[in-house]
């Protein structure tokens, strides 16, 4: 069990998610926030558990569906967005963009728009760590349709082999783009498709934020003390299409009842703050920094197109 | 005080040099513990132990991967691709992921990674175990690539190459893993993105990459005895950077161009670099800008077949005749190396 201080604290990082996307959804549609956009409502859960335990100076790599953990880890909502909008004052300077957000300073390594190219990099970042004697650790999000790529193989025999304190942290939520997992492989759990490897995995409900919280816990500090790897699954819900504009006519509208069994928001509200106002307050506050962070946004310039030819090389 | 060393030995040396003084940089890819198959990394795992000479399983993608993710986390990771075939398998990870780390990031990250690979044909490998891909790296921005033509260039350049914030492919040649040249010890470093003119000229400019610098030295020589005709050559050494303003200026003084490499013509460095010459010398060329390469067909086993493949001083000749006779007479176009028709 989670206490009221820390259920406090994952349930504000997950309506600041929650907010940030549903905000991002609307100015989709109006192109203010450009390209491919992809949302992780119903998986906030996941981002807040795992990345609200975590120190800047341990890393994060995440994949296209990316926002809620660079916020989760410490990314400024404002500088987000304006990532998003291609602003200048953007984390990126607006170069990189939704599918390529980098926070290097709260160790938010880098989001990557290649299905699965994020896996190995989490891997080096860990395998710096070991051989500068530290106790930071390094976390990998991925979909399952990452599973099915040849990186993902060569990725985890190489954590395994090296014994790396990396922690792979899976988002099942049953869909590989347009695609059930069923249509993608015919093994349901990546839990068990890493099995033959020998490390300590756990399957989880991506749903139930303090079971979530625990597990993960329970593999930080054993990454802490230099054990690795370690894979957590979590079995998510997609609320939204795979990107914002997808029709989804492969599947069916979500049962409104099916998403208030699934909704980690909700399932948090419910278990932890009953009766109590407390957690109607953390929304309001969080509707109103994505608000005043829309605002820091819209009144960055865009940058000069010089800083293009710039930015190729470090120098 | 300098040695004279194989290319090999040279490349071996200035890993060991750079391990020594930096204690971020590992070396990491397949057997490199064990030396690997041109005995490159020999000996680097016996000095610097196994955890910083990793040998890794056949995973080039992800072996990639984390040198990229190493690199941008504080180490300086030199990678060994054994044959650059096989750097297809970790093109993702290159074309994607480190070429646009500092890009995408809007300068936050920097990926100063070593691929050292080798390619060229020449000792019966065949197809999957002979190409020059080089061009390939070159369209890619945001990555750098290096070809030395000998051990001394060869240590310099990867002195430099290690040194160099950015993702670095350092593509060696078998065929001239095995040769001697005075090396200085210790090596300096040379810039990336300088040429080297190794024969001064006035009638005609071979430009020549990796082996075929040797061979533009050749058919020079073949070319004063034979013609009097005196060719300047230069190796640009590095492709990205480019050091355009030497070549061009030696070709605006001569007026004639040759472009050598090993790599298929089509689509090769040397199309790229004809056309940026046309466009900083156009008015002093006296003849269209002649190249020599590999046809256009994957490289064959028979002894007989890679040798009449192999470009060399022969069609260098060839080339520069071409060239200083143009509008003399009516030349038979030279169709060497023509993108397949359908």
């Amino acid at each position: 069990m989670i206490n009221g201080d820390t259920a406090r604290r994952l349930l504000r990082t997950m309506w600041r998610v929650r907010c940030f996307e549903e905000r991002v959804a609307q100015l989709k549609r109006t192109l203010v926030v450009h390209g491919l956009i992809h949302l992780s409502i119903g998986g906030e859960g996941v981002a807040a558990a795992v990345c609200g335990q975590l120190r800047d100076d341990d890393a994060v790599y995440s994949g296209h569906r990316a926002h809620g953990h660079a916020i989760a880890k410490g990314a400024p909502v404002d500088r987000v967005m304006a990532e998003l909008m291609g602003r200048v004052d953007g984390l990126c300077q607006g170069i990189g963009g939704s599918m390529h957000l980098v926070d290097a300073e709260h160790g938010f390594m880098g989001a990557t728009g290649v299905v699965g190219g994020n896996l190995p990099l989490a891997l080096g970042t860990a395998l710096a760590h070991q051989l500068a004697g530290g106790d930071q650790v390094s976390v990998v999000f991925f979909g399952d349709g990452a599973v099915q790529a040849g990186h993902f193989y060569e990725t985890i025999n190489l954590a395994a082999l090296w014994r790396l304190p990396v922690i792979f942290v899976c988002e099942n939520n049953g869909f590989a783009e347009f695609t059930s997992r069923a249509e993608h492989s015919t093994i349901e759990r990546v839990n068990d498709v890493v099995a033959p490897y020998g490390f300590e995995r756990e399957t989880v409900n991506g749903s139930d934020v303090p079971a979530m919280y625990e597990a993960f816990a329970r593999f930080l500090s054993k990454a802490r003390a230099g054990e690795g790897p370690f894979l957590l699954e979590c079995l998510t819900y997609r609320r939204r299409g795979h990107y914002e504009g997808d029709q989804q006519k492969y599947r069916d509208a979500a049962a409104e009842d099916e998403w208030r069994e699934r909704d980690p928001i909700a399932r948090l509200t419910a278990g932890y703050f009953d009766q109590d106002d407390a957690a109607a307050e953390i929304e309001r506050e969080a509707a109103a920094e994505i608000e005043a962070a829309v605002r820091f946004a819209r009144d960055s310039p865009f940058p000069d197109p010089a800083i293009t030819a710039k930015m190729v090389y470090a120098t | 005080m300098s040695d004279e060393i194989t290319f090999v030995e040279a490349v071996n040396r200035t890993l060991a040099r750079a391990m020594r003084e930096d204690a971020r940089v590992i070396v990491l890819g397949e057997d490199v513990a064990e030396g690997g198959p041109y005995l490159v990394t020999a000996g680097l795992a016996e000095e610097f132990g196994r955890e910083r000479v990793r040998n890794t399983p056949i995973s080039e993608g992800a072996v990639c991967g984390v040198a990229v993710g190493a690199a941008q986390s504080g180490l300086r990771p030199v990678v060994e691709i054994m044959f650059i075939d096989f750097i297809t398998l970790a093109l993702d990870q290159l074309v994607n992921q480190a070429a646009k780390a500092h890009f995408m990031s809007g300068g936050q990250l920097s990926v100063p990674l070593v691929v050292r690979t080798q390619g060229g044909s020449g000792q019966r490998n065949g197809a999957q175990h002979s190409q020059s891909l080089e061009a390939w790296l070159t369209h890619v921005p945001g990555l750098k690539v290096v070809m030395p033509s000998g051990a001394a260039d060869a240590a310099g350049l990867l002195r430099s190459a290690i040194a160099d914030p950015n993702p670095v492919v350092f593509v060696e040649c078998k065929a001239l893993y095995f040769r001697r040249e005075r090396v200085p010890d210790p090596p300096e470093a040379i810039p990336l993105g300088r040429a080297r003119t190794l024969r001064e000229g006035r009638d005609v400019t071979i430009v020549a990459l990796s082996r075929l610098v040797e061979d533009a030295m050749q058919a020079a020589e073949r070319l004063a005895a034979d013609d009097g005709i005196e060719a300047e050559v230069i190796d640009p050494r590095t492709l990205v950077p480019l050091d355009l303003a030497t070549v061009a200026s030696s070709v605006r003084r001569t007026g004639r161009a040759i472009i050598a490499h090993e790599a298929v013509t089509a689509g090769g460095f040397g199309s790229e670099l004809a056309a940026q010459l046309q466009a900083a010398a156009f008015d002093y060329l006296e003849a269209p800008i002649q190249r020599v390469g590999a046809p256009y067909t994957p490289v064959p086993v028979s002894p007989p077949l890679e040798d009449a493949y192999r470009p060399g001083a022969a069609e260098i000749v060839r080339a520069a005749r071409t060239a200083l006779e143009w509008g003399e007479y009516d030349a038979e176009p030279w169709d060497h190396g023509a993108i397949a028709a359908s």
